[in-house]
């Protein structure tokens, strides 16, 4: 397929894996934030073509896997209430809550419905005028765009019975947080490059400014990688700290205007839960005032209860880059895709079904 | 999640594509790329153009990483 075959060439993944490792000398460890990045790194192979300089750890951009217990109960008791449609992206359904996860809630009678897109949900609530559809909002800066422009084609459409459950993260604030916190040094870091389609890359500066860390904004082909390491690389090698754009074709520095614009005119930044993390401040995204109709939380009565974390899970750790899946005793053991006991092993992108799938022999 | 593909806009009705990916036919909403023409290649998130790819810009980056690895035979 065009713009994904080329760079997947491995003649150039080895040219580019020779030059990392000539050009590395100092020690580094990078932190791939996004879980695409992850689940790229470990299919390709791409640990193993690195240099014994350089270490990558990989970071909290899944969704499914840094969205609270907190938040996913309150999806489940919404999805518990008579006349309800809970629409949601496949990969929430099996995430174990405090007291159910949405498979167990659809088992049990509630109407689950697995949507690819938020204009599916809408198309269920066209078609259901005498239920509530509540699509459940989960995604970074990437998605959120998308959920806004439904949100105003809802509006537009006067469809009345198509409900929000705005559980939307920012990527920025919780990267200040993990450097802040000390917990894990990171001498570089690989921007996701799909929210950085959103938002460009200038969000990234401060950490490459306040924290003298390299970012390089990538893609997802090995090729891409690779390349963005060999940025890294560089910039280390030289003692530089600045923002570049390996991600090139799919990436301005000013982001998408028009998503970001959209974005911002539905939703407004609020704190929220990351799992393991605790509460960001700014971090989170809401639906403003004059679209507080279609705010799931506002217009529905529901007890979700108190939150419960499983015991012995480390997901939380995994997520802030400070444990890998294999310091997890119930890594692969207890907790495997099929019976996941944390929601890293349930994404497709979580670290644990990615090392799971991939990553058996990576300590 | 934030999973992205390449897809080549065949036809755009009003804020809608039909796009094409490996051979298969899908829909696009365009409310996040309104710019984005038939012939362009968009990268497909939750069924919504999210970017238009630049092809010049990919061909950019090829020439270097091929330069590279001449650089690399060469030493």
């Amino acid at each position: 397929m065009k713009f994904i075959d080329e760079y997947r060439r491995s003649d150039l993944g080895k040219a580019l894996a020779r030059k990392i490792h000539r050009s590395s000398t100092k020690k580094a460890r990078f932190m791939e934030f996004c879980g695409g990045h992850t689940v790229a790194i470990l299919k390709h192979g791409i640990r193993q073509l690195l240099p014994p300089t350089i270490e990558m750890v990989s970071g909290p951009g899944c969704p499914v896997c840094v969205t609270d217990n907190v938040d996913l109960d309150k999806a489940v008791a919404l999805a518990q209430l008579p006349g309800v449609i809970l629409a949601t992206f496949g990969d929430m359904l099996k995430v174990p809550g405090s007291r159910s996860s949405l498979q167990e809630a659809k088992a049990g009678g509630a109407d689950v419905r697995i949507v690819y897109s938020a204009t599916d949900a809408m198309e269920i609530a066209r078609k259901n005028p005498t239920q509530s559809v509540v699509f459940l909002g989960i995604g970074f800066e990437t998605t959120a765009p998308t959920i806004a422009a439904s949100v105003r084609q809802a509006e537009q459409e006067s469809i009345r019975n198509y409900y929000v459950l705005s559980l939307h993260k920012l990527c920025p604030p919780v990267i200040r947080v993990l450097l802040d916190s000390g917990e894990v040094k990171l001498d570089g870091l690989i921007c996701p490059g799909h929210v950085s389609a959103i938002i460009g890359s200038r969000p990234w500066e401060f950490i490459a400014r306040d924290y003298h860390i390299p970012c390089v904004v990538s893609g997802f082909e090995p090729l891409d990688i690779l390349q963005s390491v060999d940025m890294l690389v560089a910039q280390i090698e030289n003692g530089d700290a600045r923002v570049e754009i390996a991600y090139r074709r799919g990436v301005h520095s000013e982001g998408n205007q028009t998503a970001l614009a959209l974005m911002n005119q539905v939703f407004e930044v609020c704190p929220a839960w990351w799992r393991g993390i605790g509460v960001v401040p700014n971090s989170g995204l809401k639906l403003r005032p004059e679209f507080e109709r279609f705010d799931a939380e506002l217009a529905f009565d529901f007890d979700s209860g108190p939150a419960i974390e499983h015991k012995g899970c480390l997901c939380g750790e995994i997520l802030r880059g400070v444990k890998t899946p294999k310091d997890c005793k119930l890594f692969a053991t207890v907790c495997t895709p099929e019976r996941p006991v944390g929601p890293c092993m349930v994404s497709s992108e979580g670290s644990c079904a990615a090392y799971y799938l991939y990553g058996a022999s990576y300590g | 999640m934030c999973l992205a593909i390449p897809a080549l806009i065949k036809s755009i009705s009003d804020k809608e594509a039909e796009v094409e990916i490996g051979g298969i036919s899908r829909r696009a909403n365009l409310w996040l790329t309104p710019e984005a023409k038939v012939g362009d290649y968009v990268l497909l998130h939750t069924g919504y153009a999210i970017s238009i790819v630049d092809p010049e810009e990919a061909k950019e980056t090829l020439k270097l990483l091929e330069e590279i690895a001449e650089l690399a035979e060469e030493e």
